[in-house]
């Protein structure tokens, strides 16, 4: 069953603003927005709470209660970005959470809790850590998103952890997070909703606020007289769902809270990829715009890069033109480098190529794919190793040609010549090779890595060093159809057949291929002048799979 | 050990085929024409840690001319590392390399299990210009693994192949 535990940060704003200021909590200080009408009371300490400031509230009436109070402007940016950072910290409890809203997080804890001793054990180790960096949460686990965040903001007896109680590491900040009033102390003592008939129970006395309806919807169902969620759900279904149309769905918002209707979790999203962007002042409309952004983004990126400790596989250069469209241009690389010479130097024929039409106005480098690159010393001298050194021709050489030119042999599990010798790109396969080595060098000096096992010599002598793509036929002169042939015409060119070694026989593959492909007969044969090739006969006569066999040459000897 | 072979190359006398080949370890490049396949070539020798370069040019492409020669043979020399441009089916025209073979197959040596059977492979090898050494002409053969020189002399000539050498 799904359990979602949603963390309520009620003090966010002034706690962050009175630890970055040192400010002691009986200091009155309000945190004010701008709002339509003047400034509005965005936070308040524990002092102003005292002396009648509120949130929401304007602050000239404020003021006027108490003129000793300290209005500082608020900086909702500043809070939205240590909730983000939150969000990334409480990866530790989950692995799926979400930011809510602007001062809360919702984690996906099922099947989690035991890691923690129990649901309540996690309610309380979060707790916990929050109150060691000095903010005040109230937490709630439900089976709902909605549920959850519905207790944790409403529920008369919240599992609430006071960043100002007595596990709160530093004694200085204690008294801060105790404010503003809370309607109840902290009890674990309320069972977490389980199941539905639980959860009903526990949201039936809640205020219909807590169903994240807009306030205007509020106000027309209390004055309809439907104040708590029990109320609500006494209603007709039809009848509310008729009333209450297109944004303000109260029917929705109470599905997604009994669970009726799923609502799932969005991830944050995982550090985004290096990427260095580069605006202009105004469009560059001339070829060489590209290569010139290049040369200023790639330290940037380089240097983002250092920092992160990655090392780029695959670049992109995103050039975004004042007409709305996007020219990229993309490189890979065969092992993880952040060298900005020789990163410009892959980029800089396709930037060169980028078009750029009406002018780009904006550039943006994006390291799309990274590895792991710790920092490393190059070498003591100029000289760099070998590997890397290697890995950078095929890099150069794989830009220029593309990837479907610059291959290495890759053995296949087959018993035909052509299928035997596969190719990969050498891109991809250089970095595994680099690994085994790598791996093989920590095993030990025994084992090394050479590419595939190399065939036996004496296998080796019947393989031809260059073989045809395409077989090409051949007219044969023979003694006897099945015997040794004695002479053939290819490419227009009678061939007196000196010496001739064979047949070596190999047969179709019946697991892959049709069951009227042929078998094969290679003979090895040498002509008058000494060159040596590898034809062969396909098929033979009356094996019921075509006509008369026909002759094929299919490698040459060097 | 890089093996670029220009596309003409392919089609006229085959890809590279790694199990005749005795060590598995090349990154074959496939260039488009002749410009390509020099331009690949030149990366490739100046590369230090590669073992070799082997270059396949067919015929007599305008690209291939005494300067891309040279400067083959310059970065070779730079560099160390070997450098092989082997042209097929073309003419021994102006070229900056260091030594120029002309290489035609011969007859093989005789198979000592069937007299029938072609036996271990055999070239004409003829030096005919090189830097620092008399042209000559040669007999090679490679049996068990090793080049040894033969005395019998081949009777005609398959293709040219100039060899650079550092």
């Amino acid at each position: 069953m799904k359990r979602v535990a949603s963390i309520w940060l009620p003090h966010l704003a002034i706690e962050r603003w009175a630890k970055d200021n040192g400010y002691p909590p009986e200091a009155p200080v309000v945190l004010t927005v701008e709002g339509t009408h003047g400034l509005i009371i965005h936070a308040v300490t524990k002092a102003a709470a005292e002396r009648g400031a509120r949130a929401g509230a304007r602050l000239t009436d404020a003021r006027a209660l108490d003129p000793a109070l300290v209005a500082v402007p608020a900086d909702p940016a500043g809070d939205a970005a240590l909730v983000e950072r939150l969000a990334k910290w409480a990866g530790r409890w989950s692995p799926l959470v979400e930011v809510d809203g602007s001062n809360g997080l919702r984690l996906d804890v099922s099947g989690v809790a035991h890691l923690f001793g129990g649901e309540r054990g996690l309610v309380s180790d979060i707790q916990q850590r929050f109150a060691h960096i000095g903010l005040t949460t109230r937490v709630a686990i439900a089976p709902t998103a909605a549920a959850a965040w519905a207790l944790a903001h409403f529920s008369p007896s919240p599992l609430e952890g006071e960043g100002g109680s007595s596990r709160r590491l530093r004694k200085g900040e204690g008294a801060l997070s105790s404010f503003p009033p809370s309607p109840r102390s902290a009890s674990l003592s309320r069972a977490l909703p389980q199941g539905e008939r639980g959860l009903v129970e526990q949201l039936s006395p809640l205020h219909v606020s807590a169903l994240r309806l807009d306030p205007d919807t509020i106000r027309t169902l209390e004055r309809l007289g439907l104040k708590t969620i029990g109320a609500l759900m006494e209603v007709p279904r039809l009848a509310l769902a008729r009333r209450f149309k297109g944004e303000e769905d109260v029917v929705g918002a109470l599905d997604r809270a009994l669970g009726r209707k799923p609502e799932p979790l969005t991830a944050a999203p995982a550090d985004p990829a290096p990427r260095a962007l580069l605006k202009l002042e105004e469009p560059a409309a001339y070829p060489e715009a590209a290569s010139q952004a290049l040369g200023r983004l790639i330290p940037d990126l380089v240097r983002q890069l250092q920092e992160r400790h990655l090392g780029a596989r695959r670049l992109s250069l995103h050039g975004f033109r004042v007409d709305g469209s996007v020219a990229v241009a993309s490189v890979s690389t065969a092992i993880a480098s952040r060298e900005p010479k020789h990163l410009a130097r892959l980029l800089a024929d396709k930037a060169a190529a980028l078009d750029p039409e009406f002018g780009f106005d904006a550039f943006a480098l994006t390291a799309e794919w990274t590895e792991d690159l710790s920092a490393a010393q190059e070498s003591l001298v100029e000289e760099p190793s070998g590997e890397r050194e290697l890995a950078r021709l095929v890099d150069r050489l794989t830009v220029k040609l593309g990837p479907k030119r610059v291959r290495r042999p890759q053995a296949e599990e087959s018993h035909l010549p052509e299928k035997a010798s596969g190719w990969v790109s050498a891109v991809s396969s250089l970095a595994f090779a680099g690994e085994v080595a790598r791996e093989a060098r920590r095993r030990g000096p025994s084992t090394s890595f050479a590419g595939p096992p190399p065939l036996e010599i004496e296998g080796r002598r019947f393989r031809p060093q260059r073989l045809l793509d395409r077989a090409e036929a051949i007219d044969v002169i023979y003694a006897t159809p099945e015997g040794m042939p004695r002479r053939f015409i290819w490419r227009r060119t009678v061939h007196d057949i000196a010496r001739v070694e064979g047949p070596e026989r190999i047969a179709p593959e019946w697991w892959r291929q049709p069951s009227s492909a042929r078998l094969r007969d290679y003979y090895r044969v040498e002509d008058s002048t000494g060159r040596r090739y590898w034809i062969y006969r396909e098929g033979l006569i009356g094996d019921g799979r075509g006509g008369a066999p026909s002759w094929f040459i299919h490698g040459l000897f060097g | 050990l890089l093996w670029v072979q220009e596309r003409m190359a392919i089609l006229e006398s085959g890809r590279v085929h790694p199990p005749g080949l005795p060590s598995q370890n090349l990154i074959h490049v496939e260039a488009r024409d002749a410009r390509d396949a020099l331009w690949a070539m030149e990366e490739g020798v100046r590369c230090a840690s590669l073992s070799a370069v082997i270059g396949e040019i067919w015929g007599d492409p305008r690209a291939l001319d005494f300067t891309a020669t040279r400067r083959l043979a310059v970065a070779s020399e730079r560099s160390g590392t070997p450098c092989w441009l082997v042209r097929l089916g073309g003419h021994a025209n102006l070229s900056g390399a260091r030594m120029r073979w002309r290489i035609a197959s011969a007859p093989s040596l005789l198979n000592d299990l069937d007299a029938k059977a072609p036996g271990a492979p055999a070239w004409d090898a003829e030096l005919f210009r090189a830097r620092g050494s008399p042209p000559g002409r040669w007999s090679i053969a490679h049996e068990a693994g090793r080049f040894h020189l033969a005395a019998a002399p081949g009777d005609r000539a398959l293709g040219e192949g100039q060899r650079l050498s550092a």
